[in-house]
Parts: C-alpha cells; sequence; structure tokens
C-alpha cells in the first residue's frame, strides 16, 4: 500500500470518529504531535505537583490536609497515565523525563507561578483547575486512544479538584476581612496567567491547523478561553470577589462576556523560562529524580538478583 | 483514669499527625512516580488514623475543642509523639526504615489495642490494622530490597540503622498513661520480627545502643519545634478563623 | 506530510520557542520494566485492561497498581503481566480475522423467528 493509501484510511478513520490505536498506521507527524502533547501534558501533572505541594505541610486544618495531599497525589496518577499513553508511541518514560529536565520538553507555564498564602490553593484549584478541565473533557474524545482513554480517567477524578478549590475559597469570602483579602489577593493574582493556559489567540496562527483536522485538539484556544471567562464571571459573584479586569463586561449581542487584553510579553517570557519560578521548578524535579537513582537502581538490581535465584532453583 | 485515657490517645493521635506529616514531605520529590504516589497513600492512611484519634480526644476532652485545636493549637511539651517519627527524612532508605521500624511496632501494638476494652479505641485501632498490615508489607520489601541491592544501597541502609535505630528503644519504654495494653510485652516480638527482616537483606542487629527516650512525655529532639512551626503556622497567624 | 504545526495548546507549547539549556542529562542504565495492568473492578466481572506502569518485580508492580489504579475502589484483583510479553495481533490482518464472522448472522438470535407463545428461548 502507497503512504497516499495509508494516508487516506488514517484520515477517513479520524473523520469517521474512529479512533487510532497503538499498532494503527499513523503519519509520523501525527505519532511526533501526540508524543509532544501527551508527554508535556504528563509534565504539567508533575510539575504542578510542587505549587500546591508547596502548602500541604502549611494547610491549615486537618481535613484541607487531607484533601490537598489527596489532590497533588491524583496529579502524580494523572502524570503517570498520561506518560503511559505516550509510551505506547514508542518513547520511553526514562527518554521524556531526560526531554523535560534538559529544558526540551515544555509544560504549562501557570506552575512558573508562586503560590504565595494559603488562599492560592484554592484559586488554583478553581481557576487553574477549572482552566484545565476545559481542555481535558475535550482532550477525553481526542482521536488517539491511548489518550483518550487516560483522559476520561483523569477527567473523573478531576473533577472534585475544581470543586475543593471553589469550596476553599467560599469559606475565605465568609470569613474575616484579613481571609476575604487574601481571597481577593489570590484571585488578582491567579486570574491572567489562568487566561494564558489556553495559549495565544487563534488569529496569531497563519498555518493550517493540522491538530483540530486530526482531532487530537477539538476546539480552538479562543473558544475554550471564552467559554471559561464566561463561566467564571458567573461563579465569582458567589463569592462577592472581583476579577481584576475592568474590561470584563457582559455584550447582549455576542452573547459572551468581553475581557481586557493578556499581557503576551508577560506570557512569553514565561514560556521562555523567565517566569518567577522556572528555575526552581525545574531544578526540584532533577533533584528528586537524580536522588532517586541509586533507589531505582538498587531495587532493579535485586529483583535481577530474585530472579536469578529462580532461575537457578528451576535449573 | 479518664486523663490517663486522653493523654494515650493524644499520644496515638500526635505519632501517626507527625509521620503523616513528614511522608508528605516526599509527595512531588519521589525517586519514582510509582513510589511517590506509594509513600503519599501512606501519609493519607496515617493522617486518617489521626484525625480519628483526635476526634475521639476532643470527645473525650469535651468543651469546645476539635480535631484542629488539638493538632494545632497544642505546643511542643505538649506533643507526646514518639522520637522516631519526627526524625528528618534523609534519603529513601531512612525514610523506608523509620517507616518500617514503626509499621512493625504499630501492628503488634494495634492487635492488643483492637481488643481494648475501651469500645471506641478498639474500634479506631481495628480499622487502622488493615492500612498497617500493608505499610508493613511495603516497607519491609523495601528494606530488604535496600538492604540487599546494590552496594550503595546497602551502605545507605547501614547508615539509617545508625540514625534511627537509637530511637526505637522508646517505643517498648511504657509513659505513665499507656496502662490499656502491655507495651513491655511486645518488645520481644518485635526483635524477633525485625531480625527477620534484617536476616533476609543480610544487615546487622545493632548491639548494645543507648536508647533515647522522651517523646510519649513531651520532650523531643529539636525537629520537633520545626515541623509544629510549619504545621501550625497558619492556624496561629490567624486565629479564631474558620478554614 | 510536510506540515507544520504552529499552534499551542495547554501541554504543548512547540520547542522551538524553548530556551536553551545547559542541564546534562543522565539516562537510567536500568529503568524498571513497563507492565500492563488488569483490575477486576467487581467480584463476578472480567479483568479489564486499565493501563500500564513501571515497577522492578511483579510483586512491586501488584503493589504500586493497588496504589495508582485503586485509589478510588476500583477493584477487588489485579493482575499484571510484563508489557514485553503481551503479542497483540496486527490491525492490517483485521480483514482476514474479523471479516469472515461478518455473514455468519446463524449465530445470533435473533435470525430466527419463532411464535409469540414460544416463551424462555
Amino acid at each position: 500500500m502507497s503512504v497516499q493509501d495509508l494516508e487516506k484510511i488514517f484520515q477517513d478513520a479520524i473523520d469517521s470518529e474512529i479512533k487510532i490505536e497503538p499498532k494503527n498506521w499513523m503519519p509520523d507527524a501525527y505519532r511526533k504531535t501526540n508524543i509532544r502533547q501527551i508527554s508535556q501534558h504528563a509534565h504539567s501533572e508533575i510539575v504542578g505537583m510542587l505549587p500546591e505541594g508547596n502548602w500541604i505541610s502549611r494547610a491549615p486544618s486537618l481535613k484541607r490536609k487531607a484533601i490537598l495531599i489527596a489532590k497533588v497525589q491524583d496529579e502524580a496518577g494523572h502524570g503517570l497515565y498520561l506518560y503511559s499513553a505516550a509510551e505506547t508511541l514508542g518513547t520511553s518514560r526514562d527518554e521524556m523525563i531526560n526531554d523535560l529536565h534538559s529544558g526540551k520538553a515544555k509544560y504549562s507555564s501557570i506552575f512558573n507561578y508562586p503560590t504565595l498564602t494559603w488562599a492560592d490553593m484554592g484559586a488554583v484549584g478553581w481557576l487553574v483547575d477549572g482552566a484545565a478541565i476545559l481542555n481535558q473533557v475535550m482532550l477525553c474524545r481526542t482521536s488517539y486512544g491511548p489518550y483518550a482513554r487516560a483522559m476520561v480517567r483523569i477527567c473523573k477524578e478531576e473533577s472534585f479538584h475544581q470543586r475543593q478549590g471553589f469550596e476553599s475559597l467560599l469559606v475565605l469570602s465568609q470569613g474575616t476581612e484579613e481571609q476575604k483579602a487574601m481571597c481577593q489577593d489570590a484571585i488578582n493574582r491567579w486570574w491572567w496567567p489562568s487566561l494564558m493556559m489556553f495559549g495565544p489567540k487563534d488569529s496569531e496562527s497563519t498555518n493550517s491547523d493540522q491538530s483540530m483536522k486530526w482531532k487530537i485538539k477539538r476546539k480552538t484556544n479562543d473558544e475554550l478561553r471564552q467559554q471559561f471567562v464566561d463561566m467564571i464571571a458567573e461563579q465569582i459573584k458567589l463569592l462577592g470577589m472581583q476579577l481584576p479586569d475592568d474590561k470584563l463586561k457582559w455584550n447582549e449581542q455576542r452573547k459572551h462576556n468581553d475581557f481586557g487584553e493578556i499581557n503576551w510579553a508577560e506570557f512569553w517570557a514565561v514560556v521562555k523560562g523567565n517566569g518567577p519560578c522556572n528555575k526552581q521548578r525545574l531544578e526540584a524535579r532533577r533533584k528528586a529524580h537524580e536522588e532517586g537513582k541509586w533507589v531505582r537502581e538498587a531495587a532493579m538490581a535485586y529483583a535481577d538478583k530474585k530472579a536469578n535465584q529462580k532461575k537457578q532453583e528451576a535449573a | 483514669m479518664e486523663n490517663k485515657l486522653i493523654d494515650h490517645i493524644l499520644h496515638l493521635a500526635d505519632t501517626t499527625l507527625i509521620l503523616a506529616q513528614r511522608n508528605a514531605e516526599w509527595c512531588g520529590h519521589g525517586p519514582i512516580l510509582e513510589q511517590d504516589i506509594a509513600i503519599t497513600n501512606i501519609s493519607l492512611d496515617l493522617l486518617g488514623q489521626s484525625r480519628n484519634f483526635y476526634q475521639y480526644a476532643a470527645i473525650l476532652i469535651g468543651g469546645d475543642t476539635d480535631e484542629d485545636k488539638l493538632a494545632y493549637l497544642r505546643k511542643e511539651r505538649e506533643f507526646k509523639n514518639l522520637l522516631l517519627v519526627e526524625q528528618p527524612n534523609g534519603d529513601w532508605g531512612q525514610t523506608i526504615l523509620r517507616q518500617y521500624f514503626f509499621s512493625q511496632y504499630q501492628y503488634l501494638l494495634f492487635e492488643k489495642l483492637q481488643n481494648s476494652k475501651d469500645e471506641q479505641l478498639a474500634a479506631i485501632s481495628a480499622k487502622a490494622l488493615k492500612e498497617i498490615k500493608y505499610h508493613l508489607r511495603w516497607s519491609s520489601e523495601w528494606v530488604v530490597r535496600l538492604g540487599d541491592g546494590t552496594g550503595e544501597s546497602r551502605s545507605r541502609m547501614l547508615k539509617a540503622i545508625d540514625e534511627l535505630w537509637r530511637y526505637t528503644g522508646e517505643m517498648f519504654v511504657p509513659a505513665a498513661y499507656e496502662t490499656a495494653v502491655d507495651i513491655i510485652s511486645l518488645k520481644n516480638e518485635w526483635e524477633q520480627k525485625v531480625k527477620t527482616i534484617f536476616e533476609e537483606s543480610s544487615l546487622p542487629l545493632p548491639e548494645n545502643v543507648f536508647m533515647q527516650t522522651g517523646g510519649k512525655q513531651g520532650v523531643h529532639t529539636e525537629h520537633l519545634g520545626y515541623i509544629l512551626a510549619e504545621l501550625q503556622y497558619v492556624q496561629r497567624a490567624y486565629p479564631n478563623s474558620t478554614w | 506530510m510536510n506540515i507544520q504545526i504552529r499552534k499551542f495548546y495547554y501541554g504543548d507549547i512547540p520547542e522551538e520557542k524553548s530556551s536553551a539549556s545547559t542541564y546534562k542529562t543522565e539516562h537510567d542504565t536500568t529503568a524498571w520494566p513497563l507492565w500492563e495492568i488488569f483490575i477486576r473492578s467487581k467480584q463476578g466481572l472480567d479483568h479489564k485492561h486499565v493501563g500500564s506502569l513501571h515497577a522492578a518485580d511483579a510483586q512491586m508492580a501488584i503493589e504500586n497498581a493497588r496504589d495508582v489504579y485503586t485509589r478510588r475502589q476500583e477493584g477487588v484483583s489485579i493482575w499484571v503481566v510484563e508489557s514485553k510479553y503481551i503479542t497483540a495481533s496486527n490491525p492490517e490482518e483485521a480483514g482476514e480475522l474479523y471479516e469472515p464472522a461478518v455473514d455468519k448472522i446463524y449465530r445470533h438470535p435473533t435470525f430466527y423467528n419463532l411464535p409469540d407463545e414460544v416463551n424462555h428461548m
């Protein structure tokens, strides 16, 4: 069969919503795009553990501590599901982790912002997880089977993440003056970075959008961002707080909220490694990996030793 | 009698809370993703146990106290946890060994506590026992793996034994409030079990080590103050707030 | 295929925008093998493939699966098998493997028309 034939079969499958599975023929670029996107998604989960893990030891009640530990641990699980999905495409976790540590592979920029107060745990859950969930729900229908299945599992587990964040802010918003101020401050700091999570504007892209054609991604950045703004603009009323954007206003004609311009210079600065925490985040990951090396080696050495003993006994 | 029971419950609560706090420090920093998740699970189990104990202690104490007041507003000298659990994580080997020593002890102890005359204490212990059984299995397997793994892992385990052994004696010296169980009687079995695991991993059992004590009476190592400073910070910075 | 993908998505930032790094990475000499995990969600049901993970040996694979895939009571039994021992059928052989079954409609109960009076069949 010619490559053109294979490509046609492949695109026909995608067009009729048939999932692509690991052993199916796929264009090289499709494989590469998926490896990149899934592994970067995985890295985002793993690096994303750090800003929230930062508050586990200081969570203000035992209940909140348990919730936070469970949530950060879920993120480890989600990273693991995603690495596994990427591994079906012929890469290895070791390789992906090396790409993260060398700075070659990226992760979501949002995690390069610091978590400064306890209220940030609520804001991250509500805004950051809220933004992530919109992407993730869409990705449950992505065309690559293992990725879609990992996302279904993740979405099921994620549903408590955003809820706990909002509930945590709700308590602060009904608390003391200091708690209210802490709540508003966290929203102020996390709002714009959350909007940046959806990526550059659609108009920035001139080329044909292959990812949409391949149904890896099914909604545009701007569509998702608008959906997010509309959702949050309603929810914040329940908190009695403000979003830090004086251009935010309901547009009756569009039936959507208008909102202000994102600071794209900041967006690119953070992507390029100049966010407040880029350096610390990567260093924390490298350190964990390097310090774990002897542990991984010892476990493998022991397993090999035991397997050999078994062989000898059998012989 | 009632005060003794309260102190005993608080000792059990503090010990599980502090170890949960220590293990949770690994969250996001484990040697491999799968084990990051595993140690965090153990942390969550222990935190759950401590909450059960604090809640029960709060009922016994009465008034307006609750689990958070007991965990967040008592001071260094009031904490009754074992010295072992407040020791720093060190490397993975030290964390594993600390968990193993404790789980082995906790297993034997809770087997007795589940038959305690105090129904609530018995119920909490019986529930926890299932978790402990798994912690014991997981940590003892890791001790063997590291003890009998590579040259490096073995020497790290030897160092961990050197760091931690001196905090194990305290477990079997009963405090005045530990009347529900004959703690001393657990010592022999604990040593036998540890000996078996150490033999399997070709690690030597230390002899004639001077044992540190005091945790059960609130006289701690210097580490506890820092743990509490972090643990209690928000509650103390914003008193009388709901979270 | 020579299509440049220029869009940026959550978790998908193109690598040409990367910052340079001088960090030297070191590959593990012995990475833990990959295991496929199968979980029985409830007594009476089949084990179902749920994903994979890394572990040094089978025992550890079961424990890791317990921690990774049953955090929310998703299972009562776990199977693990090292991924390299799975043999998969080839999708290109789908025609000869599965299509011959398509016209054997007499294997299905709905193929047979019976009078309404026949119950329990």
